[in-house]
């Protein structure tokens, strides 16, 4: 679903025009323009917003775990351009079972930790990264603690022991 | 890591015999517990003599979840998490979550708050810089620099005792302005602070900047191109100190800055001096802000109008029903937060620190994200150090300014 106000957006507007198909909704709320794209395409779109929409400071990357919704993740990128004060948030969705998306590596050198960090908490796969290895658990670490089903406190202590 | 355990497999693998002539081939294990990574940061050092030819960061040693235990927490209950990501710049980090929830709730704080919250974030910065200066100043060889820094910084620390009760973990901003009304004769402080913290900084300007030591130490050192700190996510004062003209104080004002008069000091040599230079320069405009802040600090309440997201104040519930109904149901449940999603960015010390806040409209948050100006800077690491030689890295590293539990969270 694409609302008025960010057919508005000059950003969106262009997307629209070049990416037809990929764009699945946009909006403006809270006067953040924001675009959700097919995640087949988020390398193509990504590339586009650098070097056309001068999208040049990949700010932040993350994702978010809808569980039990399908869809399950949403891979959230902020985007700031430096030379036009724009700010843009690019979200895809991944699926829940064998969640995947392309990495952004050979457009921002940025997202390196960031799809590391990613990897490491949600379990999401950025093919194409380099060295996709854990960054913040250590090596051989059962699951992914950002996800909703990962207890807060661990797999390996549990309140219910004791008693 | 298997970049790193490839390292050390060559290590292994070389001969230790000293070959008389030849430069040797060395890996060098620097960290988590070396003095002047200022944390638990762990480089792994590639050596051909004393040039580096490859260096691995890890990090990771500081992790502490702080992301997930926000998602257990009442919107309220996260503030605190805040302050312990970054903690020299606690403020800036509860400004920064509280400004992303307010945007979520669509409200404003009134403007005694937001000029309290100017005020006292650039307090932090100035507090933030000087334990940058002291620590790097500390690495590169200039030892009474160190003690004239946290002598100041006691000053601040005195300071935010007397308004919050707490001399690091402040938690004073509060989802709707701040926690506690700022206390009486608080302008005789500051006045007091504004008063002194001017000439001090010169002080500490004579004993660096003219230093040979210091000078030969800085200069010429560090450099990365400005296109490479762009795309690696570098931000803050090692941007400004390349030339490029940033803040999101100035591009996108927030917390009523744009109501106040200051500069973007920027040098353009691009090296360890620079960035010093720059930050040095901050601390006077920031000054200059406090200045502002004080003079012009507007009269009202410090929290905003809205019983369902303040507490209410303690006298209106002894005497008022509505009040004790809002005071039960806020600490009890907390708040509700209408369903969506904000991301705010704000400058803090070292840079770009940004919350991504997910609601899903219920009382706690859904997800938490902290874009923390450390976690960028550091990403430059290989780049700064690869190519130099080993003495020069301490300088750079130091003049990167990042905090470990900031960028490990």
């Amino acid at each position: 679903m694409i609302s008025d106000e960010a057919k508005q957006d000059p950003v969106i507007s262009a997307l629209l025009e070049r990416f037809p198909d990929s764009i699945e909704e946009a909006h403006t709320n809270l006067g953040e323009p924001t675009v959700v794209v097919k995640p087949g395409d988020i390398r193509a779109v990504c590339r586009f917003l650098k070097t056309e929409q001068k999208f040049v400071r990949l700010s932040g990357l993350t994702a978010v775990d809808w569980l039990p919704r399908e869809p399950r993740f949403e891979v959230a990128y902020h985007l700031q351009s430096v030379e036009r004060n724009l700010w843009l948030r690019v979200k895809a969705r991944v699926a829940g079972d064998k969640p995947e998306i392309d990495s952004v590596y050979s457009i921002w050198r940025g997202c390196d930790w960031y799809e590391r960090e990613t990897f490491d908490l949600f379990g999401i796969v950025f093919k194409g990264h380099p060295k996709l290895t854990r960054l913040m658990m250590p090596e051989g670490w059962n699951g992914h603690p950002l996800r909703k089903d990962y207890p807060v406190h661990g797999f390996k202590y549990s309140y219910a022991d004791k008693q | 890591m298997p970049e790193i355990d490839e390292l050390l497999e060559q290590d292994a693998g070389e001969s230790q015999e000293p070959d008389a002539g030849v430069t040797r081939r060395m890996t060098l294990n620097m960290g988590p517990q070396h003095p002047s990574t200022h944390g638990v940061l762990r480089i792994v050092l590639d050596l051909e003599g004393e040039t580096i030819r490859k260096a691995v960061p890890e990090i990771g040693y500081l992790h502490t979840g702080i992301e997930k235990e926000c998602e257990v927490k009442t919107w309220q209950q996260v503030v605190p998490l805040t302050d312990r990501t970054d903690y020299l710049a606690n403020l800036s980090n509860n400004l920064g979550y509280c400004l992303a929830v307010e945007k979520l709730l669509q409200m404003e704080a009134p403007p005694k708050a937001q000029w309290m919250r100017v005020l006292l974030t650039e307090v932090t910065r100035i507090n933030s810089h000087l334990v940058w200066l002291g620590t790097s100043a500390l690495d590169v060889g200039a030892m009474s620099v160190f003690f004239y820094c946290f002598r100041e910084r006691e000053e601040i620390l005195r300071l935010f005792e007397f308004f919050s009760g707490q001399r690091l973990m402040t938690s004073y901003f509060r989802i709707g302005g701040l926690a506690l009304e700022p206390p009486r004769g608080w302008q005789k402080w500051i006045e007091k602070f504004l008063k002194v913290m001017p000439e001090r900084v010169d002080m500490l300007e004579n004993l660096l900047n003219e230093n040979p030591i210091f000078k030969k130490r800085t200069q010429g050192v560090g450099y990365i191109s400005l296109e490479d700190m762009l795309d690696l996510g570098v931000t803050g004062p090692m941007l400004r100190g390349a030339g490029l003209k940033i803040d999101l104080r100035k591009d996108k004002p927030y917390s009523s800055y744009d109501k106040f008069q200051f500069d973007i000091p920027t040098r353009t040599e691009n090296d360890v001096y620079s960035r010093y230079l720059v930050r040095m320069a901050e601390m006077r405009e920031s000054l200059k802000i406090i200045r502002q802040a004080l003079d012009g600090m507007p009269e009202g309440s410090h929290v905003a109008d809205a019983p369902k997201v303040v507490l209410p104040d303690r006298e209106k519930m002894k005497t008022q029903m509505e009040a004790l109904i809002y005071h039960f149901k806020i600490v009890t449940e907390g708040f509700r937060v209408p369903a969506g999603e904000a991301y705010v960015a704000i400058e803090s010390p070292r840079g770009e620190l940004a919350y991504y806040v997910v609601s899903d409209g219920t009382s706690k948050p859904y997800r938490v994200f902290m874009r923390t100006p450390s976690f960028g800077n550091l990403q430059a690491l290989p780049t700064l150090f690869e190519g130099y030689p080993i003495a020069d890295s301490i300088a750079s590293l130091g003049s990167m300014d990042f905090v470990l539990g900031d960028t490990d969270r």
